[in-house]
């Protein structure tokens, strides 16, 4: 998971704190492990560097965590293209998924796209398997389906997911 | 629970025992629960239910309309005894009084329909009435039916009420003088009338005429007609408690998953059917309500009757109401025995055993045997009919035929290989499950062989009812002829109908009874007599064969017969007396009455021979043209014409008619047919008929029931051979075939059962078979039975192969 | 808008039951000898588009062509032929007629085509064969296997060598081992013909069976490929 796209992203609905980011990405995404506040430290200024983020200001009383973020023209594309490039498919995938979903709602893009494009990425490394396992012997088979059926597990988990984009929006979005 | 026992329970409650009720409380709550299903079972369950009931009903409904036969001929017979006059043929003279009354018979036909009437005189101011008249008719009145005064109104009875313009309606007849509300009848009032015109002095209606005792053939009619109609009528009952059997087992099936046991799911089904046998009660008590209505106001096939005489007896309405529901129930227990209900679904005793021939063949050959064994049956037999061995017979054949049914369409259907792909699909079907369509087919067999039967009996019967008479219908078409003898007369009848419109030829004549005078050689030897018959030489031709003729001719008549021409010749001797008053001289057996009337046969009469007239009669006597005789003095003669209408001309006979009435309305105008029927076995017939349509209707309507359930039962099939592209003509011949299959095996075996019931039947009435071919009618009916189900099924079809059946629900 | 080689392609097409929408402007095309997965959640109209590229159910509005062919024009008897004689069908259940033999069911659209039975049956049974199936023909579908009744039902929907074959959930009342197997057979056979094989499933393992696949979401479909 890219906690710098994950920021990034926090970021696209308006410039926040240091200290707000560490909060707002524990609440929606560091469910079992909050984020360090140096990880957001040393992130934040790596997007810093690269041009992604600007500092929109500084509160009085100076240190780091009075810095305010603000994302830029740059840093929007970086968010919107690591959204829609799907991820390899690999097992244990979905707390990535799953903060593209909600970043998706968060920014207002269509998390369907999300999913629909991830399906297509999965199927694609399927078809694969699929293949190989009718081509080869019963050793290939079994290792073939063991992958086929965890990629199925992950894009099942997705479907789910898509079914309920709407309860979700519903609750990430501040209403 | 054993609670509610007053003893205490003997046995140890062991854990293996149910825990729920027991005995007639478990009947009790499972019946509750099947009726809640019956009910409550959603729009599936109320269409079971109403189907059920609606065929129940319609059985019903016939039951009940069969049980108020009796009744209806009672109260039929008693009104047409009520109305009848009394003491007409009292040997006691009735004496003119101020409450007697003349009265004659005076009906008349109107193209194909009867009308009864009588012409009434009262001789003074307090006359006896009637039944159902207010007022007796004055002269220059009458009074009609309902149904007569509305067909005289109608722009098609115009001919008929300018037959009765001499006379003004003064009122109408109540029910009480009709036999059935749609009866033409009328009286007529009558200033002259007398009785040298027939008519008879009465003081009193309600002559009991000598019932005459149903003829022991028709007695064997009637039984054998009531099975044919009935039986098909009880298998349709037992056919109809059956719809939608497949649904039920199912259900029954998801209820047995939730814990209940196999007793306890029939006693549900039981239930159920219960509910739809006593809803089709209540609903055929309806239609027959409905019918009895509809029959006092329509006219179907001329039968029409009072409502308030169909009443069913009330004996064979209570075992309608208590066989009905009894039945329906026994029916599903017995229709269960052959599934097992299991938790996970239903199972049909797939190991099919094959249906066995042997005891199907007891019944019909044991009802053969009956039969065969039987004493003859002649009209002679009075009472000592054995009708109800007879009848017993009977039943055994066509209910054995039915129980044939199921051994013979599976047995014919197992042998059907290939054909066409509506032909395969159809015969596959059946072979999977011909017993549906073979129980529905056994109501038709029974119709069929039956009926079968009943026409041979029928056909053979033919000449002991419709007397073939003789007449010749394409020489003269009316045969007019009164009691009064009068040479005007017959002028008048003769100028009168040659004017009438449609009026090809007349033949009139005046005939008489003449004898030799004199004292006979034996006081006990027959006085020779013969008939004088007067007509001008046209009418004389027609009658002999007479070369030249003309006024003031005489003849004398031989026929050829050796015998019959001596007879006439100790009469007719030319040259020589006879008395023109046959009654003057007296024989053995009455008084001599009135003055002797001689008159000189002359002796220049030519002998020729008769021919028929086209009555069919041969005249034979003394033949003379009115110059040379003068008919006023003929005692005792009576006026007779044949009319010779033009076909073409549309209500011919009807103007004769009417002319007729003009010149005497008591003047009988007779239709010359080939064949004249007797009443009585119309009626029978009239009765088969009628009863055979309504029965064919009720196994088409259970045919057309069990098609549309099994064609519902398989949308998603149909829409998935309509998605690979079938086409629906194929669909259509598919369900003509599983219809047709069924229904002609069940003809063949109706026909091959009928005709051997028949051949029997016409055996033990002492007939010979004359009609091998009387199936043949039936046959179409069959056909068209066949065409009917499958054209009302198909509506049903295109809606199941449309693709909505593949959208997974 | 048609893709250049295109067999069957479908614009803009419409269709609503009742108050329901079921397609609002999908789209399709597929070559010969392509497998294309249709997949969806449930309820997002993938059978409904099935059914208007079969031509089994008229769309409200869009066009359908087949082979250069508008199916809009076409009558319902032509339609019903060019189902007999171009397309192959199978559904998830119900399609075999329970009465007959197996083999005579992968015999019944030839016959329904005009073939006599004995030529029809010897065509059907090398199908069966080839489906692995041949040994229930004489059975009826309720006394074989699901899975031998679906292999039974692919036979059939490919005896009268469609060029496309419209599979409906094949293996959606069956289990993986059965599924896979139905899947093998139905896409070796689709392929050894060149047969064009339009897939509607829900299951991402039948739908790695094709070549590509169709999203349906909302009465709308997207091709993956072209927009990947």
């Amino acid at each position: 998971m890219s906690i710098g796209h994950t920021l990034l992203g926090l970021l696209e609905s308006g410039p926040r704190h240091g200290y707000d980011l560490k909060r707002a990405f524990d609440e929606k995404f560091g469910h079992d492990k909050p984020l360090h506040y140096g990880q957001v430290y040393s992130t934040m200024s790596r997007l810093l560097k690269n041009g992604l983020v600007e500092v929109d200001g500084v509160e009085a009383g100076g240190g780091p965590e009075r810095k305010r973020y603000a994302i830029t023209e740059a840093g929007i594309t970086d968010v919107q293209r690591w959204l829609a490039t799907p991820e390899k498919p690999e097992p244990y995938l979905q707390s990535t998924l799953y903060t593209k979903v909600v970043l998706a709602l968060l920014t207002d893009r269509d998390a369907g796209d999300i999913l629909d494009t991830q399906r297509a990425e999965h199927l694609r490394l399927m078809r694969i398997l699929t293949d190989r396992k009718r081509k080869g012997d019963l050793a290939d088979q079994l290792i073939c389906d063991h992958a086929l059926f965890h990629l199925e597990a992950d894009l099942r988990w997705l479907e789910l997911t898509s079914a309920r984009l709407g309860k979700l929006a519903k609750e990430v979005l501040p209403s | 629970m054993s609670t509610t026992r007053t003893k205490p329970v003997e046995r140890p409650v062991t854990a293996d025992r149910p825990t729920g009720p027991t005995g007639a409380r478990a009947w009790l709550r499972d019946l509750v629960m099947g009726i809640r299903f019956a009910v409550g079972g959603g729009r599936e369950g109320w269409v079971r239910t109403a189907l059920t009931a609606v065929g129940v009903g319609l059985g019903v409904a016939l039951l009940l309309g069969a049980a108020s036969v009796p009744d209806l001929l009672t109260n039929r017979d008693a009104r047409a005894t009520a109305r009848h006059p009394a003491d007409t043929m009292a040997a006691k003279k009735i004496d003119r009084s101020d409450s007697t009354i003349l009265i004659v018979d005076a009906g008349t036909d109107f193209r194909d329909s009867e009308i009864g009437g009588r012409s009434v005189r009262a001789d003074g101011d307090h006359p006896v009435l009637p039944p159902g008249v207010s007022e007796l008719p004055k002269g220059g009145e009458m009074v009609v039916s309902p149904a007569l005064r509305d067909l005289m109104n109608s722009s098609e009875g115009k001919l008929l009420k300018e037959r009765f313009e001499g006379y003004r309606v003064t009122g109408t007849i109540g029910d009480a003088g009709l036999m059935s509300p749609k009866e033409l009848y009328y009286y007529t009032g009558s200033d002259t009338l007398t009785k040298d015109q027939g008519a008879h002095r009465i003081k009193a209606f309600g002559y009991d005429d000598p019932a005459e005792p149903l003829d022991p053939l028709l007695v064997v009619l009637v039984v054998l007609i009531c099975v044919v109609l009935l039986t098909p009528v009880l298998i349709f009952i037992g056919t109809a408690v059956r719809f939608g059997g497949e649904r039920r087992d199912q259900r029954l099936a998801a209820l047995r998953l939730v814990g209940a046991d196999r007793r306890s799911v029939r006693r549900i089904a039981a239930g159920e059917a219960l509910f739809g046998a006593l809803l089709g009660l209540a609903l055929g008590a309806v239609f027959f309500l409905g019918v009895r209505q509809l029959v006092g106001v329509v006219d179907i096939w001329k039968v029409s009757a009072f409502p308030s005489d169909m009443v069913p007896m009330p004996g064979l309405a209570a075992l309608i109401a208590v066989a009905v529901p009894v039945s329906s129930v026994l029916v599903t227990l017995v229709s269960l025995r052959a599934v097992a209900i299991e938790p996970l679904g239903v199972v049909r005793s797939t190991t099919a055993r094959k249906r066995r021939l042997w005891w199907r063949l007891v019944l019909p050959v044991g009802g053969l045997v009956i039969l065969l064994n039987q004493d003859q049956v002649t009209r002679t037999a009075g009472e000592n009919v054995q009708v109800y061995s007879i009848a017993a017979g009977a039943t055994l054949v066509l209910v054995g035929l039915a129980t044939l049914m199921p051994w013979l369409v599976e047995a014919a259907v197992a042998r059907l290989r290939g054909g066409p792909v509506p032909w395969q699909l159809a015969t596959r079907r059946l072979q999977l499950s011909s017993g549906t369509a073979a129980r529905a087919v056994s109501g038709i067999t029974v119709a069929v062989a039956g009926a079968v039967a009943l026409q041979m009996l029928f056909a053979s019967m033919h000449d002991d009812f419709n007397t073939t008479t003789d007449q010749d219908p394409r020489r003269a078409q009316l045969n007019v002829s009164s009691p009064e003898a009068s040479g005007p007369l017959a002028q008048r009848m003769i100028d009168d109908f040659r004017t009438a419109k449609g009026v090809k030829g007349v033949i009139g004549r005046v005939s008489s009874y003449v004898v030799k005078p004199g004292e006979l050689k034996n006081a006990d030897d027959m006085r020779p007599t013969t008939e004088l018959s007067v007509g001008t030489c046209a009418t004389l031709r027609e009658l002999a064969r007479v070369d030249s003729c003309k006024d003031g001719d005489t003849f004398v008549v031989h026929t050829g017969d050796r015998d019959l021409d001596q007879w006439v010749d100790q009469t007719a001797r030319p040259g020589k007396k006879v008395d023109l008053n046959s009654e003057s001289w007296g024989d053995y057996a009455s008084k001599p009455r009135g003055k002797h009337i001689p008159w000189t046969l002359p002796k220049s009469s030519r002998t020729v021979t008769s021919r028929p007239d086209p009555v069919g009669d041969r005249y034979n006597g003394i033949f003379v043209t009115p110059g040379a005789i003068d008919v006023a003095k003929l005692e005792d003669a009576n006026t007779q014409a044949l009319v010779q209408i033009d076909p073409k001309v549309k209500d011919a006979e009807e103007y004769v008619r009417n002319a007729a009435t003009q010149i005497d309305p008591l003047i009988r105008v007779y239709t010359i047919r080939m064949i004249e029927r007797d009443k009585q076995y119309a009626s029978v017939q009239k009765g088969l008929q009628a009863g055979a349509i309504a029965t064919m209707m009720l196994i088409a309507a259970s045919m057309l029931v069990s098609t549309l359930e099994q064609l519902r039962e398989r949308k998603r099939l149909l829409a998935a051979l309509t998605a690979f592209g079938t086409r629906r003509s194929s669909m259509a011949w598919s369900v003509l075939w599983q219809t047709a299959v069924p229904v002609v095996l069940g003809l063949g075996l109706a026909i091959a059962g009928g005709l051997a019931l028949g051949a029997v039947m016409c055996r033990m009435v002492d007939k010979s078979v004359t009609d091998w071919l009387v199936f043949l009618p039936l046959c179409a009916a069959g056909a068209a039975l066949v065409a009917t189900v499958t054209l009302l099924s198909l509506p049903a079809l295109w809606r199941m192969m449309r693709p909505d059946g593949l959208r997974t629900e | 808008m048609t893709p250049a080689g295109s067999l069957l392609t479908a614009d803009g097409l419409r269709k609503a039951y009742g108050p329901t929408t079921a397609l609002d402007g999908a789209e399709f095309s597929i070559h010969p000898g392509e497998i294309v997965a249709v997949m969806g959640p449930s309820g997002s109209g993938k059978s409904t588009l099935l059914h208007c590229l079969a031509g089994i159910v008229r769309p409200d509005a869009g066009e359908i062509t087949y082979n250069g062919r508008s199916l809009a024009g076409m009558s319902d008897t032509a339609l019903s032929a060019l189902r007999r004689s171009e397309f192959g069908f199978v559904f998830q259940f119900g399609q075999l007629v329970p009465e007959l033999t197996c083999l005579e069911n992968v015999a019944l659209p030839l016959r329904l085509n005009g073939a006599k039975r004995r030529d029809a049956e010897r065509t059907a049974l090398t199908w069966m064969e080839r489906l692995e199936v041949d040994d229930v023909r004489d059975k009826r579908p309720g006394q074989a296997s699901g899975g031998q009744g679906q292999r039974v039902a692919v036979a059939r929907s490919l005896v009268t060598n469609p060029r496309v074959l419209f599979a409906d959930e094949p293996t959606g009342a069956l289990d993986s081992l059965n599924g896979e197997r139905v899947m093998e057979l139905l896409t070796d056979a689709a392929r050894s013909t060149n047969a064009a094989v339009v897939l509607v499933t829900h299951e991402t393992r039948v739908a790695a069976y094709s070549d590509r696949e169709v999203v349906v979401r909302d009465g709308k479909s997207r091709d993956m490929e072209r927009l990947v």
